[in-house]
């Protein structure tokens, strides 16, 4: 009779395996950890620097997310050197212009930016394979917007190659697609995730729900949920409960066409006095039993 | 315009002689295209060709060359004789008021001669020092320089060929021989080059002219060819040879001082330099307004606190202020300009919403914070904008959103309304 494998060893085998195929690519010279030690040890340490990385936003809403959670990719990949930033200009329009004040507040200097406004996906991807050529970049975050025809596995072997060649890590940012085929290295889903509540419910650090939809390592789909604390540049385990999160996610699909307070009176939640602005607020200790705390 | 734009090509100093005439400076030119004879001829033809009656006069001041083609036959005035050849003119040649011609001609004074006969002084008592500066540059007395309506490049290389030239290849060598030798007249001078400006002459007198901008000063002949192909495959309209080309001129119109300076070894130095690169090279595809820099500004106004800049100028600007360790972002990483108008309801007058409406889908706050009241700059002429309370409110599903709220709830008055402006990561 066969011994049914140790999920344990498993894991470890994967994980082993994973560790092969990138010291086996020919310019995996070093790795982005991600500095969230369960996320770190599945990868096998992080992800390839010198490559071409997905991040796919599932609804146009969840779009500020994955930007987010590139911005940090980006950020522990740069390490001080400029990040340059194609955008394609529909994506101005649909979420907003980017805000450097925004990028300070994760921990990144606006100075390090460079950005290029293209047209149309062309411009894009042009601009894009040009600065993932360029071995002084840090970073380069490519954004076009739809599904653009000039996509194709081609021009996403062409900036895998190019960031091969380089160094620099490429990030390719895309919102309400179906995932194509790509060259790209790994491919994530990013949407977002509740964050932890500070004191009086406030909305705390960003916090992201991921998902590894494809990895060049073969690891398979795996979920984490994390979020970014700008003080330590650095992403950590979110602790957001799962009932919790699977509650509010629920609620959330609602869509009515009708705005109708609360009729039912012991529905009303309390009222809330207005909260100042405390300069040194310490973040809420309990962390998910204080997410639904209320003051007043 | 397109008329200066063709005489370009006999001097670089052309000038337009409004209403209805250009002024060419063709001292030390003359002889390339034959003396000033040939080169009227050649002009003559031009013209006729192109449909134009010409009248053209070659003399030693601008003023004289205009009062010659104008009121006299033209033609070429030996040198020194420009009195002798202006002198009988009308006093109109002067191009005076209408007021003061006529009280010239009242004065029995109908030539230019009888005016210079006059002692100046007494003329400029009764018609003004006007009339005596325009009689003395137009008796070629003293000189005015022209106004070119381009001024002169610093650094200029050119190619005339003795039939136009057809085939595109070959103007792609010719470029490149042009930027080889500026390049070399750059070092020979210590300078590089901020600009390039490449003319096409072609054979029926259009010209197009392709701009080519560096972020520093460069004669690195490969680097400058490099952007210049990205500037010919940028191109929407390609070069259209038409009948032929047959001048193809490279201008540096800016130039600034270049040492010739050792490479660095230090790493920051040459990714610096490989980044300005990587920006030229942008500039060069996309145009300057697409390749930006952010630039902080000394506002506390949300909108106005960053500023675009191109990245082909230098940096500039005060350095970001740092955020408050261990608070979350106060500030979104996506703005809306202009802030989208939401339907929101609030459970307390001046408390945060409960819930709003935006893009048509319904988000239920679970958390937020604020307000943070943010005035208009007063300083600002003309800012009239209302008070805004901002929010930083997630909904349920964790999405983050920054709010605000304008006007407040009291009896008698409109309702306040409520924006979108920003969305956090």
């Amino acid at each position: 009779m066969q011994p049914r494998p140790d999920p344990a060893s498993l894991t470890d085998l994967r994980r082993h395996l994973a560790e092969m195929a990138l010291r086996g690519a020919p310019a995996a010279v070093g790795q982005v950890s991600f500095g969230a030690p369960a996320l770190d040890a599945a990868l096998g340490g992080g992800i390839a620097r010198a490559a071409l990385h997905e991040v796919y936003a599932p609804a146009t809403a969840d779009l500020a997310a994955a930007t987010g959670f590139a911005v940090g990719l980006a950020i522990r990949a740069a390490q001080e050197r400029p990040i340059l930033w194609v955008r394609q200009d529909v994506v101005d329009a649909e979420t907003g212009r980017l805000h450097p004040p925004g990028l300070t507040e994760l921990g990144l200097d606006p100075a390090r930016v460079l950005l290029v406004r293209a047209r149309d996906a062309e411009g894009v991807l042009r601009a894009g394979a040009e600065a993932a050529r360029c071995s002084a970049l840090g970073a380069v975050l490519i954004e076009p917007w739809g599904e653009p025809r000039r996509l194709d596995l081609t021009a996403s072997r062409r900036l895998a190659l190019a960031a091969e060649g380089s160094g620099a890590t490429t990030l390719l940012l895309r919102a309400v697609v179906a995932p194509q085929p790509s060259a790209a290295s790994t491919r994530w889903q990013v949407a977002s995730l509740p964050s932890r509540a500070l004191e009086a419910n406030a909305p705390g650090a960003p916090a992201f729900s991921l998902r590894l939809l494809r990895h060049r390592g073969g690891l398979g789909e795996c979920e984490w949920r994390v979020e970014w604390s700008r003080d330590r540049q650095s992403f950590q385990e979110s602790d957001v409960r799962e009932s919790d999160v699977r509650n509010r996610q629920a609620a959330a699909g609602r869509d009515e066409t009708t705005l109708q307070p609360r009729a039912s009176p012991d529905a009303t939640p309390l009222s809330r006095p207005v909260v100042p602005f405390p300069a040194d607020r310490p973040t809420a200790a309990g962390g998910p039993s204080s997410d639904i705390r209320r003051t007043g | 315009m397109r008329l200066a734009a063709f005489c370009d090509r006999f001097t670089p100093l052309v000038a337009l002689d409004r209403p209805l005439g250009l002024r060419l400076d063709i001292t030390g030119c003359a002889h390339l295209f034959g003396g000033e004879g040939a080169l009227l001829a050649t002009l003559g033809r031009w013209m006729q060709r192109s449909g134009l009656a010409l009248r053209s006069a070659v003399a030693g001041t601008p003023e004289a060359a205009h009062a010659l083609a104008r009121f006299g036959r033209g033609g070429i005035v030996p040198p020194g004789q420009d009195e002798a050849w202006l002198r009988p003119l009308p006093v109109a040649a002067l191009e005076l008021p209408s007021e003061t011609a006529l009280a010239l001609t009242r004065a029995g004074l109908r030539t230019l001669a009888d005016l210079a006969e006059r002692p100046s002084k007494a003329l400029s008592a009764r018609f003004g020092e006007d009339l005596v500066t325009r009689l003395r540059r137009t008796l070629g007395h003293e000189d005015a320089r022209l106004t070119p309506l381009r001024p002169p490049p610093a650094c200029l290389v050119e190619r005339h060929f003795a039939e136009p030239m057809l085939d595109l290849d070959g103007l792609q060598e010719v470029v490149a021989r042009l930027i080889a030798e500026a390049a070399r007249v750059l070092e020979q001078r210590g300078e590089g080059g901020r600009v390039f400006e490449i003319g096409f002459h072609r054979s029926d007198g259009a010209v197009r002219r392709l701009v080519i901008e560096t972020g520093r000063p460069t004669r690195d002949a490969k680097a400058i060819l490099r952007l210049w192909r990205e500037r010919v495959e940028s191109l929407a309209d390609p070069l259209d040879p038409g009948f032929g080309f047959d001048a193809v001129r490279l201008a540096v119109p800016v130039c600034e001082p270049l040492s010739e300076t050792q490479p660095s070894l230090d790493r920051h130095a040459v990714e610096d330099e490989a980044v300005a690169d990587l920006v030229d090279r942008l500039v060069v595809r996309f145009g300057r307004d697409r390749v930006l820099r952010f630039v902080a500004q000394d506002t506390h106004h949300p909108v106005r606190a960053a500023k675009a800049r191109s990245a082909a100028l230098p940096p500039a600007g005060s350095a970001w202020p740092g955020p408050i360790p261990h608070e979350p972002p106060t500030r979104p990483l996506q703005l809306f300009e202009p802030p989208q108008p939401v339907e929101a309801i609030a459970e307390v007058p001046d408390g945060p919403p409960i819930r709003f409406r935006w893009r048509r889908l319904i988000h239920d706050v679970a958390r937020a914070e604020g307000p943070e009241r943010i005035a208009p700059e007063w300083w600002r002429d003309g800012s009239s904008e209302p008070m805004r309370d901002y929010y930083r409110v997630e909904d349920s599903a964790g999405r983050r959103f920054w709010l605000f709220r304008i006007g407040f709830h009291e009896p008698e008055q409109a309702p306040p309304r409520w924006f979108l402006h920003g969305l956090f990561a």
